[in-house]
């Protein structure tokens, strides 16, 4: 695929836009994963498992959050337009989108993790719901998408410094309390066990999306299990999307 | 035309490109990929007797040019795989070679013996050499007198075509390779990945669950040139090579330093098709070379 736009968001995040003019993109499912090759990069070699943050149709473009968390991300945030990158995709399980006309759901992405929730949300809107999206982050400046998001849904923020939206962890949100009756959430991972800790509690069905780290992203290598109640499973195949009820947590 | 089929002492594969196990699940997971009738062959995942939970997570780390694995033999065990995996795969035109590990030789022994009732399981590749099992593993690969018991044992319970997989992590592995060539080993498959570790220095912990893990990818791979041209010196029996290849010249390289065949690890995980590249690139070196029977590069060096 050809870089067709690479924009700094703030210091540490890159929207790294993707087109193919050979290719027509295949059917892609929130929730779902890219393996991205990265370019340029002296001390990686592995592909990097990065998250599908938007597909435009119109435009044949596959849109990734990238967060500069070590050398092969760094890299990749620093990918000009027009070079091409191998990408193999869709990989892995989406989110269940099989809602009921009416439904309530509630969206909630931390940090990076805000990545699927957009392409979720878009999707969710093309069936006639309209997403809420609880969006957390260290400060205002980490928000990621905001304006893209509020185009999609009715959005609440939290910041852990509160310079906007509820201060404090998300899970003081205050959006938290009202009905939903479904919770997608993507985040680190302490965040992600104390909503489902809530969901639990509140007997709401709960899905996250895991990141363990990946080698091949395929089922092959092993690498990126999680515990669940089927013993050491494949985030890469069997998820990365599970419900709160197959992990153990 | 060239000829690209080579024989493992009885054998025969349509080129001498097989996939390492471990990294190429049970072949299925490529399917969409590659035509895997194209393939030599493929090494299915380590096969023990009982079901294997594998080690915690972390279980990978990247390293320059390579990567730490820890997975500890995860795999449902040899029943599931003869009662849901092989007839599933058992009639892809390419040879499926069944990897048996075990932490005693009884393990090992029943492994074999299941496995020599299926008519498309012409070989076996016996696992003495892997790092990340507290017993069995690369205890038997490590002293001549271990890789012998095993391979002795497993002779008598597998008719086809007996490869031993042997571990680097020795002081002398051209005298392992001929402990288990006297013990009526058909052929030697190396190297297992290398002993390793890496520390995350600002949390001050080690990267792997299990401290210690076995390198592959590239970084290992002039040891492992280094280590078949040593065993093909060493013995009669047919040497297949493996270590960090990524693409057709890599091959080449094991090749000239004396294996038959080679498999393909690591590259799979960052190229799914790699191992069709390296088929081509073979071919495509061999024309340009006017070099019209793979063998007769084997061991040029």
């Amino acid at each position: 695929m050809t870089v067709s736009s690479n924009t700094r968001l703030n210091g540490a995040y890159g929207l790294l836009k993707l087109t193919s003019n050979n290719m027509q993109l295949p059917e892609m499912m929130p929730g779902q994963f890219v393996q991205i090759e990265i370019p340029d990069s002296k001390t990686t070699f592995l592909r990097r498992p990065i998250s599908i943050c938007n597909v435009d149709t119109k435009r044949n473009e596959l849109w990734l959050l990238v967060r500069d968390a070590g050398a092969g991300t760094h890299s990749l945030i620093n990918t000009p337009a027009s070079r091409t990158i191998n990408v193999v995709l869709p990989l892995g399980n989406g989110f269940s989108t099989d809602l009921k006309p009416g439904s309530t759901p509630l969206l909630i992405g931390g940090g990076v993790g805000v990545a699927p929730m957009l392409y979720l949300g878009k999707y969710l809107q093309t069936i006639g719901i309209v997403p809420r999206f609880l969006l957390g982050a260290r400060s205002e400046a980490d928000l990621l998408l905001l304006d893209e998001f509020e185009k999609t849904g009715d959005v609440y923020v939290s910041t852990d410094d509160g310079s906007r939206g509820t201060p404090g962890i998300i899970t003081l949100n205050p959006v938290l309390e009202s009905n939903a009756d479904i919770i997608y959430c993507c985040g680190p991972s302490p965040m992600m066990k104390a909503v489902a800790s809530i969901a639990r509690e509140r007997m709401i069905t709960c899905e996250v999306s895991l990141e363990n780290m990946m080698a091949c992203g395929l089922g092959a290598c092993l690498c990126c299990v999680e515990k669940t109640v089927k013993g050491n499973t494949c985030v890469c195949t069997d998820g990365p999307v599970f419900n709160i009820n197959q992990l153990l947590w | 035309m060239v000829k690209l089929n080579v024989d493992i002492a009885g054998l025969k594969l349509k080129n001498p490109v097989l996939t390492a196990s471990g990294t190429f699940g049970y072949g299925e997971e490529f399917g969409d990929f590659i035509d895997l009738n194209r393939l030599g062959g493929f090494i299915v995942k380590g096969t023990t007797l009982e079901h294997r939970e594998g080690n915690p997570y972390p279980r990978m780390h990247e390293t320059p040019s390579g990567m730490l694995n820890a997975v500890g033999l995860q795999n449902k065990g040899v029943d599931y795989f003869i009662d849901n995996i092989y007839p599933r795969i058992k009639n892809l035109d390419t040879e499926i070679i069944v990897n048996v590990s075990g932490a005693k030789i009884p393990d090992y022994v029943a492994v074999c013996e299941k496995l020599n009732a299926l008519d498309k399981i012409h070989a076996i590749e016996v696992n003495i050499s892997c790092p990340n099992v507290k017993q069995g593993g690369m205890a038997f690969g490590t002293t001549c007198e271990g890789a012998a018991e095993v391979t002795r044992a497993v002779r008598k319970a597998f008719n086809g075509t007996l490869i031993v997989k042997l571990s680097p992590n020795v002081t002398s592995i051209a005298d392992i390779a001929r402990a288990v060539e006297y013990e009526g080993a058909d052929s030697v498959s190396l190297i297992n990945t290398l002993m390793g570790m890496a520390i995350d220095v600002e949390r001050q912990k080690p990267y792997l669950s299990t401290i210690t893990g076995g390198l592959s990818g590239p970084a290992v791979r002039p040891v492992a040139v280094r280590m078949v041209w040593q065993v093909a010196k060493a013995v009669k029996i047919p040497v297949i090579g493996l270590g960090g290849i990524m693409n057709g010249s890599d091959a080449l390289e094991f090749i000239m330093a004396g294996a038959r065949a080679v498999q393909v690890g690591t590259a799979n995980f960052i190229n799914p098709a790699a191992t069709i590249n390296i088929i081509d690139e073979i071919t495509d070196y061999m024309e340009r070379h006017n070099v019209s029977d793979i063998n007769e590069l084997v061991g040029i060096i």
